[in-house]
């Protein structure tokens, strides 16, 4: 395999699962949104795209999906471009997880989970079986759980049923969206490591976009730090501790400061 | 009567007329839905179309009713066999009230699926939707509490609208109401207003239920949900489908009327004495508003009504006011004929025009026998006049210079309370309609128009020269109507109706047979 790309190559598994070449992405009115972004994340990691509001990273992970087409080089997801994917096949085979309000209001739990193997034409016993399955994994009671309807969720439910709808058809790539963003600290804290714990279990390659870097922290197998639609720092988050790049050392004080007791009051 | 009275006594037709009224209002709401959803949608995805689509449904409903009839009747259009637009009755009326319905159903679909969160809409499109799933399942059933206030809207408006119907024998409870408007009867009206708003009411309160449980409940059970439309349809086509089968005559001839008592009568005499002649029943579409009644002749809905000579001349061809009765007669027969293919025969005997009416006891004391003689001795005289009659060309003015009145005081009042003002010596001359009925109760005298100023509106029946063609029995029957009909029958005839609410068919029975047309008893109320 040519090693084309940037340095950054610290792939956990040896298959590539998505690639960025040199890719930019510039709106209609001229404004660059991403600049030259190259980036490989391998089969089974996490990468946590972080990054202040605005910098880029919800941009880098919609052209995954092809919500958004690349308007210079190209994006691969397993070994193909997005060019070449048929849209709607390749978004039933990656996972889409945004914040609590991307659950279908007129839909019971149940049929949220079930819409995209309903799509692919599953029979309802098997979507039904499905979704129980999720929902124990996600520590949701199904018997409770699965006939409500978003609204008489909590925050915290609502999300597990994000992440188990995202979940549902076995897709082996997973985007989420700052899917904690809305929760009260304590619930995110509590998802997020069992979030952890579903990761290690199901070795899904995930891209996690936030602006939370204890969030990236627990969560990333690697960090890209992005700023202005450029990508600044990629790699392990021990080493973003260590980065002298003045974004990279904002965020990392902010990550002591999260820890510091001083602060804890 | 009171109108508890009324209600009693005629249940079995007022049930009638609502029947009518919910058939129209449910077919026309509900072709509105099939029209207007898929508009709206349409809309969502080519934006550019909004500003034309919503602009033209905004036109439509400031367009007058009897204008979009005047335009719709001759249309005569066909699919297939199947007529599906145009001549007179419900399929008209249906194509109207759709036309009517249709702004508050394409805008709230609009404004309903713009209205879904941009983030829901992403979500699906994120997990693979195709635009129509995401349509389909979510957009839609997201919207459909919007959708559905539209379609209330619409309902109602579509209630109220119906009554027009009644315009163009499209039935429903505007029959009622305008009929009491006509004959100033307020327990007519009332018993056509008072259902019309209750089943306004009725639809509303449903509707807004079903609004109800589609937007806060949500938990409407997909199945039930499915069952519901699917009845929905069902019920759509049930009721739908007679309207592509309804009004057609098949070979039958129809007599036509316009929308006041006279006509209606002159209506029920030409039916019955066709029916006497030919031994065949003759379709009745009476009531046509407006011009409808040449409309729907010339589109050949109907193939025979009573117009009178000046109408025709001033109103259908446009021409200048003539004052010889028999030029004018001349003129339209001529042009009719060339231009429309329809045919004036014989005149029925009496001219429905403006009358200068005295109280008989000074016609007589003054020897009054001419709007001349009037004119000499009126200096000390009030006059009372309505409003038309004030403010047309051949009203007030060019009357008052032609025999060089000078009135002492001239009071404007509405048309009917004229005759009773006079009677009552409130005033001292009028100016009323030939015919009208209370003429004869009230012992008025209608001088002469000695000076001619007055076109004279003749009635004679105007048919359709190809079904004179195809049935000479009818042209002996229209022959046998000739100058059948005095002004003070056709006065007497009208009070019958409006004073002494009798039926028209067995006014217009009794005076054929009085006049040997009909045989048989004269039939009594």
């Amino acid at each position: 395999m040519s090693s084309r790309g940037h340095a950054n190559r610290d792939v956990m598994d040896a298959g590539k699962s998505i690639e960025f070449h040199n890719v930019g992405f510039r709106l209609p009115d001229g404004k660059t949104l991403l600049a030259d972004l190259n980036l490989e994340i391998g089969r089974g990691e996490t990468l946590v795209l972080l990054g202040r509001s605005g910098s880029g990273k919800t941009t880098t992970m919609k052209l995954i999906n092809r919500l958004l087409d690349p308007t210079g080089g190209e994006v691969r997801v397993e070994g193909r471009s997005t060019f070449e994917w048929d849209p709607i096949r390749l978004r039933r085979r990656v996972g889409y997880v945004i914040q609590e309000v991307g659950l279908f209001p007129h839909l019971t739990v149940e049929e949220n989970i079930g819409v995209v193997p309903r799509l692919e034409g599953w029979d309802g016993e098997r979507i039904k079986a499905r979704a129980r399955e999720l929902l124990s994994m996600l520590g949701l009671e199904p018997d409770r759980f699965r006939a409500r309807y978003p609204r008489e969720l909590s925050g915290g439910q609502r999300q597990r049923v994000g992440v188990a709808r995202a979940l549902a058809a076995d897709p082996p790539v997973i985007l989420l969206d700052e899917p904690f963003g809305a929760l009260d600290p304590i619930t995110r804290r509590e998802i997020q490591y069992e979030f952890k714990d579903l990761q290690a279990r199901l070795k899904k390659t995930m891209v996690f976009v936030t602006h939370d870097v204890r969030e990236a922290f627990v969560l990333g197998t690697r960090i890209g730090l992005v700023k202005d639609g450029r990508m600044i720092f990629l790699g392990p988050p021990e080493l973003l501790l260590e980065s002298n790049d003045p974004e990279a050392r904002a965020f990392a004080r902010c990550f002591h400061e999260a820890r510091s007791p001083e602060n804890a009051a | 009567m009171t109108f508890i009275e009324f209600l009693l006594r005629n249940h079995e037709e007022i049930l009638g007329l609502v029947a009518e009224h919910l058939f129209l209002v449910a077919v026309s709401t509900g072709m509105a839905v099939l029209i207007g959803v898929p508009l709206g949608i349409l809309l969502t995805r080519k934006p550019a179309l909004g500003k034309p689509v919503l602009g033209f449904a905004n036109i439509m409903q400031t367009v007058p009713s009897l204008a979009l009839f005047g335009f719709l009747i001759p249309l005569n259009l066909y699919l297939f066999e199947l007529k599906i637009l145009g001549g007179i009755g419900p399929r008209t009326a249906i194509v109207a009230l759709v036309l009517y319905s249709l702004l508050p159903i394409i805008r709230n679909t609009f404004t309903g699926i713009n209205g879904v969160d941009p983030a829901i809409r992403e979500a699906g499109r994120g997990m693979g939707m195709t635009d129509r799933q995401l349509l389909f399942q979510v957009e839609l059933p997201l919207a459909l509490g919007v959708i559905i206030a539209g379609v209330r809207v619409a309902t109602v408006i579509c209630v109220g609208t119906a009554t027009i119907a009644a315009a163009i024998d499209a039935g429903g409870l505007g029959r009622y109401i305008f009929r009491g408007l006509r004959a100033n009867d307020n327990v007519l009206i009332l018993a056509g207003a008072v259902p019309a708003a209750l089943i306004a009411l009725t639809a509303d309160l449903l509707l807004g239920a079903l609004e109800r449980i589609i937007r806060f409940g949500g938990g409407v059970k997909a199945k039930t949900k499915r069952l519901l439309w699917s009845g929905a349809a069902v019920i759509l086509f049930c009721v739908g489908a007679p309207y592509f089968f309804m009004g057609e005559t098949s070979g039958r001839i129809a007599v036509g009327s316009k929308d006041f008592t006279e006509q209606v009568i002159l209506g029920e005499i030409l039916a019955q004495t066709i029916e006497a002649r030919m031994g065949s029943r003759v379709v009745r579409r009476f009531d046509l508003g407006g011009n409808l009644a040449h409309e729907a002749l010339v589109a050949g809905e109907i193939d025979v009504y009573v117009e009178y000579s000046g109408t025709g001349l001033l109103a259908i061809l446009k021409h200048k006011p003539l004052k010889d009765a028999r030029e004018v007669y001349r003129r339209v027969k001529d042009e009719y004929a060339r231009r429309f293919n329809l045919e004036w025969t014989e005149p029925l005997g009496f001219n429905n025009t403006f009358a200068i009416l005295v109280r008989g006891e000074d016609a007589r004391k003054l020897g009054l026998k001419t709007v001349s003689d009037a004119a000499k001795v009126s200096r000390q005289w009030r006059a009372g006049f309505g409003q038309d009659f004030m403010s047309r060309a051949d009203g007030y003015p060019g009357f008052a210079q032609t025999y060089g009145f000078h009135f002492q005081e001239i009071r404007e009042m509405d048309l009917s309370l004229t005759y009773r003002a006079l009677a009552e010596k409130q005033v001292d001359l009028i100016a009323g309609n030939s015919t009208d009925g209370l003429i004869s109760r009230y012992g008025l005298y209608q001088l002469a128009d000695d000076r001619h100023f007055f076109p004279p509106y003749d009635a004679v029946p105007v048919v359709r020269q190809s079904m004179l063609e195809k049935n000479p029995t009818l042209r002996q029957a229209l022959k046998q109507l000739g100058g059948i009909l005095s002004v003070d029958e056709m006065r007497e005839l009208n009070y019958a109706v409006d004073g002494e609410k009798r039926q028209a068919r067995l006014v217009a029975r009794a005076f054929l047979v009085k006049k040997n047309i009909l045989a048989g008893a004269i039939p009594t109320n």
